[in-house]
């Protein structure tokens, strides 16, 4: 294990963060904020409660795991496209390191600043409505375990776009949306049977459905389920990564 | 001893189908400066790329000192120091920031000391704490020397090291390889001005079309396809040359004021004794005389040429 290379790069990266801090961290507590003015009291004083919860108090683990999945797959995107775009990429192709420690390294830096930056959110949501965590170990985990597997998806989409515009496409078109319909601001029993079968093809629906679980103990699959859904992603993609670095992909011709 | 660097039928096709590099053989010796030579696209960059893991070879082996750089990459990469041809840089670091994590990438416990032995060789010590983007081209340039230093490698490859470079501080890096080599270094260089191989290397390989057309010591290759000529200024114009010279293939300038001999340094006799005894029976007299030499250039350039 060449460790030197993993803490370089780890601190490198995380020094970017810090670089960023103000922006990185204001963006997403005043969109969360917002949703908070706009869900929670405007749109949710109307809202009966869900499960014996107020609204308000309902979407905050949903809320947070937006915020997750975003800021792990544009963080890791990001730290791994960047040097290809500069071509600082070639120091990193040359160093005596394997591709675990890289992987290690970019996607422990992405993890760690959107699981910071999830704890902040949370935080802000203290300010709005009340919280309680019923099973606070099931949370760290499932924050952990989903900053982990988005980060690895990001590094993907960071690897395989070849221009700024591809790294902005697939979160937009593909993330976005399902995190939308991945049930952070409704528990699927809301929606018409048909949509509650489709919806169980989002794997958005399992994460926020166990993420929600360990706050309050309701959820809308088993928590077996989801944390069984979340390894499977979490060995999807580093299956993704694996190949890629094996084949080269995109990285060496 | 050991070559420190042994390339073996080394090809390269990339994926758009283009050949570029052919059948490599390649062995540099240990502590040795090495200059590689060729046109632009002739494969320079490809060979060292494949050589430092940046680029998969298609077929052949390489080993650093003994290491295969597939199968043993940890130990092979550890030792090489690469300073590629483009300039690319982290603009938002510090000069430090980024020869320290240099170091580190390449598995080496942090030390202060050195990076400022590195940093101050290439006068680049007052900059330190400046970002990236503040400095110059050369700069830059030097900064990327400074990088492929401070993991203290033995292998390093300097493509194009001294493009841009101005001339007072192209010939302190010819200063600092020459005392890196004397430390044990080995290097490899690309360069496109000759006369920078000619004044550094111990060694010239010349790459065109992705095949090594040739590899020799640089006296050697000097000696061998260094033509001398021997230019005489005549006291008297001459109309045409003597008929009992000919023999020597002498050329007579078009104002009939110089006559030229062109000789080979390797052949057996040279004949200019003889020569300027001919002159002398033919009543030809001569005011002065000088002799020149060819250069690598032009043997360069002959080479390249012939090969078209
Ligand atoms: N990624 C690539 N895909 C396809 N062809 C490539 C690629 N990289 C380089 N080539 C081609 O391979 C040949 C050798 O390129 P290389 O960069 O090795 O040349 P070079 O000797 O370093 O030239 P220069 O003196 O201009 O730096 C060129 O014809 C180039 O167009
Ligand atoms: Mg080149």
């Amino acid at each position: 294990m060449n460790i030197h290379a993993i803490r370089a790069i780890y601190t490198f990266e995380m020094a970017r963060t810090w670089r960023t801090l103000m922006q990185s961290i204001i963006s997403p507590v005043i969109s969360t904020s917002l949703y908070f003015v706009v869900f929670g009291a405007a749109i949710g004083s109307r809202i009966p409660e869900v499960g014996g919860v107020s609204y308000g108090t309902f979407i905050v683990p949903g809320l947070v795991m937006l915020s997750l999945l975003t800021q792990s797959i544009s963080n890791a995107s990001f730290g791994i496209y960047f040097p290809k775009f500069t071509g600082t990429i070639y120091e990193l192709l040359s160093a005596p390191i394997s591709y675990v420690e890289i992987v290690l390294s970019y996607v422990g830096a992405a993890a760690t600043k959107s699981i910071i930056l999830g704890l902040i959110i949370l935080a802000t949501a203290y300010l709005f409505v009340p919280l309680h965590i019923d099973h606070p170990f099931w949370m760290i985990l499932f924050l952990v375990l989903t900053a982990v597997t988005f980060s690895l998806v990001g590094f993907i989409i960071g690897i395989w776009a070849d221009g700024f515009e591809k790294l902005q496409v697939v979160p937009l078109l593909i993330i976005t949306p399902l995190t939308f319909l991945g049930g952070s601001f409704y528990s699927i029993d809301m929606l018409p049977p048909f949509w509650q079968k489709v919806a169980l093809f989002n794997p958005v629906v399992y994460l926020v459905s166990g993420f929600r679980w360990s706050f309050y103990g309701l959820s809308d699959v088993s928590i077996a389920l989801s944390l069984a859904m979340t390894m499977a992603f979490l060995i999807i993609s580093l299956t993704i990564v694996a190949w890629m670095f094996r084949t080269g992909y995109r990285l060496k011709s | 001893m050991q070559d420190i660097l042994l390339v073996s039928d080394l090809s390269k096709t990339y994926a758009s189908g283009f050949s570029a590099l052919r059948n490599i053989h390649l062995a540099i010796r240990r502590g040795e400066i090495f200059a590689l030579l060729g046109p632009n696209g002739a494969g320079k960059t490809t060979l060292i790329s494949i050589i430092c893991g940046i680029v998969n070879p298609s077929t052949g082996t390489v080993l650093v000192n003994g290491h295969d750089i597939i199968r043993d990459y940890r130990a092979a990469r550890s030792m090489i120091g690469l300073v590629p041809q483009e300039l690319s840089t982290d603009a938002f670091e510090t000069v430090w920031a980024t020869v320290s994590f240099s170091r580190g990438l390449f598995g080496k416990p942090a030390d202060p000391g050195h990076i400022e032995k590195v940093l101050k060789a290439l006068s680049l010590w007052d900059k330190k704490d400046q970002k990236i983007i503040t400095l110059s081209g050369g700069m830059k340039r030097r900064l990327m020397i400074a990088k492929a230093l401070s993991h203290e490698p033995q292998l390093l490859f300097l493509d194009e090291p001294t493009a841009g470079v101005d001339v007072v501080l192209r010939r302190d890096m010819w200063e600092l390889v020459r005392t890196l080599r004397d430390t044990g270094v080995t290097i490899i260089l690309t360069t496109h001005y000759i006369d920078e191989a000619e004044e550094m290397a111990d060694r010239i390989g010349v790459i065109h079309k992705g095949e090594i057309i040739l590899v020799d010591d640089k006296s050697e290759l000097m000696r061998k396809l260094g033509r001398k000529q021997l230019v005489l200024q005549l006291q008297q114009t001459l109309k045409q040359v003597p008929s009992e010279l000919s023999a020597y293939a002498l050329e007579l300038s078009n104002d009939g004021c110089e006559l030229t001999y062109t000789y080979d340094t390797q052949s057996e006799r040279i004949g200019i004794v003889a020569l300027l005894k001919d002159l002398n029976d033919a009543g030809i007299l001569f005011k002065d005389l000088r002799t020149t030499e060819s250069s690598l250039e032009d043997i360069f350039v002959s080479l390249v040429r012939d090969d078209q």
